[in-house]
């Protein structure tokens, strides 16, 4: 579904990525991991649409995207649910949700409104609050229910557990377990190791601008390279 | 002492001129809450504005009211334009620049005015003008309870149009949040030329309900931006409801000051109050917590 070949991008002399390849299929849950600093959000950046590449191709549901505005990769159902959540802290939880569906999906406005409430029925009962003043927990809960607003083919998560506390991070494992099993396709960027490879099917790792290990989660979490390049070990 | 009468007139107009104030104001505040940036040529586009409500008049024989629909929906073309092909490309995204843009186009309209019209001041006197409706003993202005009524309605739908619609609630998103809103497929860019073409809108509504009972010449916007500024930040920079009540307030005491000191001095009213909501209250009225 989404096909990302000899990426390259990065801000003024310094080259963050350095030549990127994965891809993810219908259906799957593929993990992007690295510690902080490797390009992750880069990544995103570029695939979302909002840096440009300096070299690379972006293939998205068959189509090229590469350079493509951020407008028209949502209109193709790419979606991204940033780092830090990126919410309107001054508008109230429905607004928020509604504005999910600016550019895609308004037909189906009010019927994905229930099921992101059904989801999530905190933000049900928050509707009328400034988004603002949720916690960080509710905040992305919200950040992800604007993006299912778009009816996504492809949701990619950039660090949706950052900031929340163990039990949160715990709930919100399982909750992109269970938007998997409902038969979304997810691209997880994450720090956390041991829990991302628990519900990835497969993964890859991000070192310095390039991919130097990749493979299905299982075979991953045993191979000696992950600590390597984790701990440096 | 005056009679009550005679103050109660007084406040009573001062409501009816608060209330374009706040018209102008509003698209002031509006490209603030949205952009940052406090839009220095504001007061040449009123001029602008005014002197096209003027030629409408007098070449085409539109009356100012009529003139409403083609006027704003020309500005808001207008607004859009220079926005998103103007002072966007030039300004490179730094809101700094984007205030210098907007000063040197103030400074060229201004110039291209007065090579154009000289410094002559010029009205129009329509039917309206000099009609006067008594009500309760009062004595009111037909042309200024028009403007009171078209300025009280404009801000109605304009605060509907944010709140209701998607454009206006894009346009609130992109006001905190550039890079949700673009991760959500909302183009930025157009956002910001629609919000400015808003502003200018505006204005030319609040120039056709002026026309019938004021004046212009190159530099009439300029006295307006001033006191409209000072109704922002009476009302709290960005706030739409606060831009409206604080017209009405500027309105009310430039008249009394009028009446108590005298025309000439009608305006050292709103500078004190300027001086003290910027050392007592900051914020504004309505303004949100800093």
């Amino acid at each position: 579904m989404l096909e990302v070949s000899a990426l390259k991008a990065g801000y003024g002399q310094v080259e963050v990525l350095r030549g990127i390849d994965l891809s993810v299929g219908a259906g799957e849950i593929v993990a992007v991991l690295g510690s902080n600093g490797v390009g992750k959000t880069t990544l995103n950046s570029v695939i979302s649409g909002t840096i440009s590449p300096r070299a690379g191709k972006v293939v998205f549901a068959g189509r090229d995207l590469t350079g493509a505005s951020s407008a028209s990769i949502v209109q193709a159902g790419l979606i991204q649910v940033p780092e830090g959540r990126k919410i309107f802290p001054n508008l109230n939880v429905r607004e928020n949700l509604e504005l999910g569906s600016y550019r895609r999906a308004r037909k189906n406005r009010a019927a994905n409104l229930e099921r992101v409430y059904e989801a999530f029925p905190r933000l049900k009962e928050r509707r009328g609050q400034p988004a603002g003043t949720l916690s960080g927990g509710e905040q992305q809960m919200l950040a992800i229910g604007r993006g299912m607003m778009a009816e996504p083919l492809l949701l990619i998560l950039d660090e949706p557990s950052l900031g929340l506390s163990p039990l949160l991070v715990e709930e919100m494992f399982t909750l992109i377990g269970k938007l998997n099993e409902a038969g979304m396709t997810i691209m997880l960027v994450e720090q956390n190791v041991v829990q991302s490879l628990e519900i990835a099917s497969r993964v890859y790792i991000i070192e310095n601008g390039v991919v130097t290990l990749s493979g299905r989660a299982e075979d991953v979490a045993g191979d000696p390279e992950l600590k390597r390049a984790y701990l440096g070990l | 002492m005056y009679p009550i009468s005679i103050v109660a007139e007084a406040m009573l107009n001062g409501l009816l001129t608060g209330a374009v104030y706040a018209l102008i104001a509003l698209g002031l505040t509006l490209v603030y809450g949205v952009l940052h940036i406090i839009n220095f040529a504001h007061g040449a586009f009123l001029t602008v504005a005014m002197f096209a409500v003027w030629a409408a008049y007098v070449f085409l024989g539109l009356d100012p009211y009529l003139a409403i629909v083609p006027l704003t929906i020309l500005f808001f073309a207008f607004g859009y334009v220079v926005q998103r092909f103007v002072i966007g490309p030039a300004s490179h995204g730094d809101d700094g620049n984007i205030l210098l843009v907007t000063l040197g186009l103030s400074i060229i309209i201004e110039n291209v005015l007065l090579a154009l019209f000289q410094s002559d001041t010029r009205s129009i006197s329509t039917d309206v003008s000099f009609q006067v409706l008594e009500i309760g003993g009062l004595l009111i202005s037909k042309a200024r309870l028009y403007g009171f009524l078209g300025a009280v309605v404009v801000t109605a739908l304009l605060w509907l149009l944010l709140v209701r619609t998607d454009t206006g609630k894009a346009i609130r998103a992109v006001a905190k949040e550039k890079l949700g809103a673009q991760l959500i497929g909302i183009d930025v860019k157009h956002v910001f030329a629609v919000t400015f073409g808003l502003g200018t809108a505006t204005l030319a509504i609040a120039a056709c309900l002026l026309m019938p009972t004021f004046y212009v010449n190159p530099r009439v916007g300029g006295a307006f931006v001033l006191v409209a500024f000072t109704i922002v930040v009476l009302g709290g920079m960005g706030s739409i409801t606060g831009a409206l009540a604080g017209g009405l307030v500027i309105g009310v005491v430039e008249s009394l000051c009028s009446l108590y000191l005298g025309d000439s001095l009608g305006q050292i009213g709103i500078f004190i109050i300027f001086i003290l909501v910027l050392l007592l209250r900051p914020t504004g009225l309505f303004g949100a917590r800093a």
